[in-house]
């Protein structure tokens, strides 16, 4: 299915879940990452059963050095 | 018993507050942070770390340091609130460094768009401090949305250029109910002195000792012009004269 992942459009396997995009990411899912689904932020408790589906707007950040 | 930076409830030992921007390793800016002596160290969220590889928070975390969140580089209100809900996700933490610049070139901040995401970001129960310009009416504006402290800017960011209306800073601190956190624009240790002399109850450094020759050593230099620059607020100045006043007793002369 395609994601918009990030600003770029992304393939991804049909079923992904946000741990599975945060691997394709090269993110590390621990403390100082957050993700967002078509502009809402999902709880990380909610990541694993959270449904992604065709189409979404998924947007990683992470802390990093800044500001 | 002297007086302790206290923000939002919080009590600080250090008034030195560490920006993590331009450090060229995690092990420098550890050891920076450290000489630093400060408790709150302020980080961006971004799609992808450009600078460095490893954890910038292990780092934060073995230096028994607070993280505080920013916006920066946010353009819009909007892209502000975004970044700081994200940002709380991430860490756990109420507190954010609100940064909302105008444009690229100044990285001034736009007031309108700063105010309309303060607003927004205390009604959600953030704790806001906010990067502001040195302008007492927004600074007012800041603090009568609920802002825990204002961070008016001593110059641009990365400038180096110091205090540039030491004037408008003053009516900020005289008419401030909030800390008044000087953020923005110091270059050597000396500029960080001046706005504790000034008043200020804390600054915000971060070029001046990433990009120094030698961070490390700037960060001790910077740890002790924040204490020298507090005591001499606390102490008093003398006033400044047109005319000399002596210092050895008039009266008692040879020849009189």
């Amino acid at each position: 299915m395609m994601l918009n992942l990030n600003g770029e459009d992304t393939e991804v396997p049909a079923g992904s879940s946000i741990p599975d995009l945060l691997g394709i990411l090269g993110f590390e899912a621990g403390r100082g990452v957050a993700v967002a689904v078509n502009g809402e932020v999902v709880p990380r408790s909610e990541w694993e059963g959270f449904g992604v589906t065709e189409g979404m707007n998924v947007e990683v950040l992470r802390a990093v050095q800044g500001g | 018993m002297r007086e302790k930076l206290q923000i939002a409830g919080r009590v600080f030992q250090s008034r030195l507050i560490f920006g993590t921007g331009g450090f060229t390793s995690l092990q420098v800016m550890g050891d920076a942070l450290r000489e630093t002596g400060a408790e709150m160290v302020t980080v961006a969220m971004r799609r992808v770390d450009p600078v460095a590889g490893g954890s910038i928070l292990e780092v934060i975390d073995a230096a028994g340091c607070d993280v505080l969140p920013n916006t920066a580089g946010c353009f819009t209100a909007a892209d502000a609130v975004f970044t700081a809900r994200m940002a709380r996700e991430a860490l756990g933490t109420e507190w954010i460094k609100l940064e909302v610049i105008g444009d690229d070139k100044t990285l001034l901040p736009d007031g309108p768009e700063l105010l309309t995401a303060a607003e927004q970001l205390v009604d959600e129960g953030f704790i806001v401090l906010p990067y502001c310009n040195d302008d007492p009416i927004l600074a007012r504006r800041l603090e009568q949305v609920g802002c825990a402290a204002v961070m008016p800017l001593g110059s641009p960011i990365g400038s180096g250029a110091g205090i540039r209306n030491p004037y408008n800073l003053a009516i900020i601190l005289e008419n401030a109910g909030v800390p008044v956190i000087l953020d923005a624009g110091i270059g050597t240790a000396s500029d960080a002195t001046v706005a504790m002399e000034l008043g200020c109850d804390a600054v915000l450094i971060a070029s001046s000792v990433s990009r120094a020759k030698d961070p490390v050593r700037m960060a001790r230099a910077m740890r002790l012009a924040v204490e020298s620059g507090r005591l001499a607020h606390e102490a008093g100045r003398i006033p400044r004269r047109l005319y000399a006043e002596a210092s050895s007793p008039t009266e008692g002369l040879a020849g009189t």
